[in-house]
């Protein structure tokens, strides 16, 4: 019971996550370059929105403090948002979109397969569900990167911008909390730090097969998952959250 | 002997799911479990994607056929464990999905066109109108089809 909060947080830090890069890929919804690919990167956020549902419910099944999913998604302000930087940044061109679900969720799915076993079972059984449905957006960000990076000198181009802008947001994926030490101590989470490496490979081959190039001198991003987030992060919740503040408790 | 659960089943049968109105929850395999708890009846159903907007949806349309059966106390929950998989569909399932025009899923290799049954056929996007389907199209017959993605 120690670890409650920790727990608590770090449910909702996987649910932030979802939420607000499911809600960056809805952005595209009716801006997709074709209608298959607006279809496809609709499909992407209605999945992981409703990944998002489920641990937010499981967030606020931990807290018992009668707040529920709505609550945790609509009322909550930036400093307590918990997710990757990388999931809030505006959506870009369709590279730079690609990119980062590919970046995202191959972390991700790693970072699950790791998940399953661990001794808080809920945290595994809902990793099984997600890890299904990231594969196959995985599979589908990969089929991108290779038709980008490997086609016309523009989208090339596009791919190596979007892979310098985005690599140096990568690193916070491998930095513990404070919080999830603690997890990681009592063998709760896997500890990001020890994936970094399978990570780092199985992602270098993807961009080197599509003939891109990992900058070498970046940047490190950090802070998203303490809650210190870049400016883009409050207009996504204003959008978002504007129903809820506007008029409490509103329902279908 | 015919039990409580078995009468149960037999009504979701009848219950259709609501975006591919031809194939019932039980078929789709989305029934976990039917318990008969002091009276009252439990049906416990794993949602297919998360995304899937008819995973609230579908636990009223059991309860409301339920009720309407008779059934006062019921009560139908969504459980995430075991993870939905479309090994689950059952094989009267799959024929129905075919014979509604939608390729049922099929591990490894590519679907067969629903249409005219062969296999030259071409992925058109790896999503569809539904999260659990994806487009194709078949190079024999030059129909467009739906396939049900394997998952």
């Amino acid at each position: 019971m120690i670890a409650n909060q920790q727990v608590f947080q770090f449910v909702l830090h996987l649910a932030d996550d979802s939420l607000i890069l499911g809600h960056r890929l809805s952005e595209w919804c009716g801006h997709g370059p074709t209608i298959e690919q607006d279809i496809a990167l609709t499909n992407l956020a209605l999945d992981l929105v409703g990944q998002s549902r489920l641990y937010y419910q499981y967030a606020a099944e931990i807290e018992g403090k009668g707040r529920t999913e709505d609550d945790l998604a609509y009322l909550r302000d930036v400093i307590e948002f918990r997710n990757h930087l990388i999931t809030e940044l505006p959506r870009g061109d369709f590279a730079f979109t690609v990119l980062r679900q590919y970046l995202w969720c191959s972390f991700r799915t790693e970072y699950y397969q790791h998940l399953l076993t661990s001794s808080e079972i809920k945290l595994g059984e809902l990793a099984a569900k997600c890890l299904k449905e990231l594969q196959y957006h995985q599979r589908f960000s990969i089929t991108w990167i290779n038709r980008l990076g490997l086609g016309t000198k523009v989208s090339h181009k596009k791919m190596q911008t979007a892979l310098d802008e985005l690599w140096p947001y990568t690193f916070e994926f491998f930095q513990p909390t404070a919080a999830e030490e603690k997890l990681i101590n009592a063998s709760l989470i896997p500890d990001c730090r020890d994936i970094r490496k399978t990570w780092d490979q199985s992602c270098q081959s993807v961009l080197r097969e599509a003939s891109l190039v990992v900058p070498q001198e970046h940047w490190d991003f950090q802070g998203g998952k303490e809650g210190m987030h870049t400016e883009h992060l409050g207009y996504i919740l204003a959008e978002m959250q504007f129903l809820q503040r506007t008029y409490p408790g509103l329902v279908w | 002997m015919v039990t409580r659960e078995d009468r149960v089943r037999q009504i979701l049968l009848r219950v259709m799911d609501p975006e591919i109105p031809v194939i019932s929850v039980v078929d789709l395999g989305i029934i976990h479990k039917i318990k008969s708890v002091d009276g009252a009846i439990e049906v416990q159903v794993m949602p297919t994607y998360s995304g899937c907007p008819a995973t609230d949806y579908i636990p009223q349309l059991i309860a409301k056929a339920l009720r309407k059966e008779g059934y006062v106390e019921v009560k139908v929950i969504n459980v995430n464990f075991p993870v939905w998989g479309t090994d689950r569909i059952t094989s009267e399932g799959r024929r129905l999905l075919k014979e509604y025009g939608i390729a049922p899923p099929k591990v490894g290799g590519t679907p067969d066109c629903p249409q005219c049954g062969a296999n030259d056929v071409e992925q058109i996007s790896q999503f569809g109108s539904t999260p659990c389907k994806s487009l194709f199209r078949c190079r024999e017959c030059l129909e467009p089809f739906e396939y049900f993605k394997c998952h």
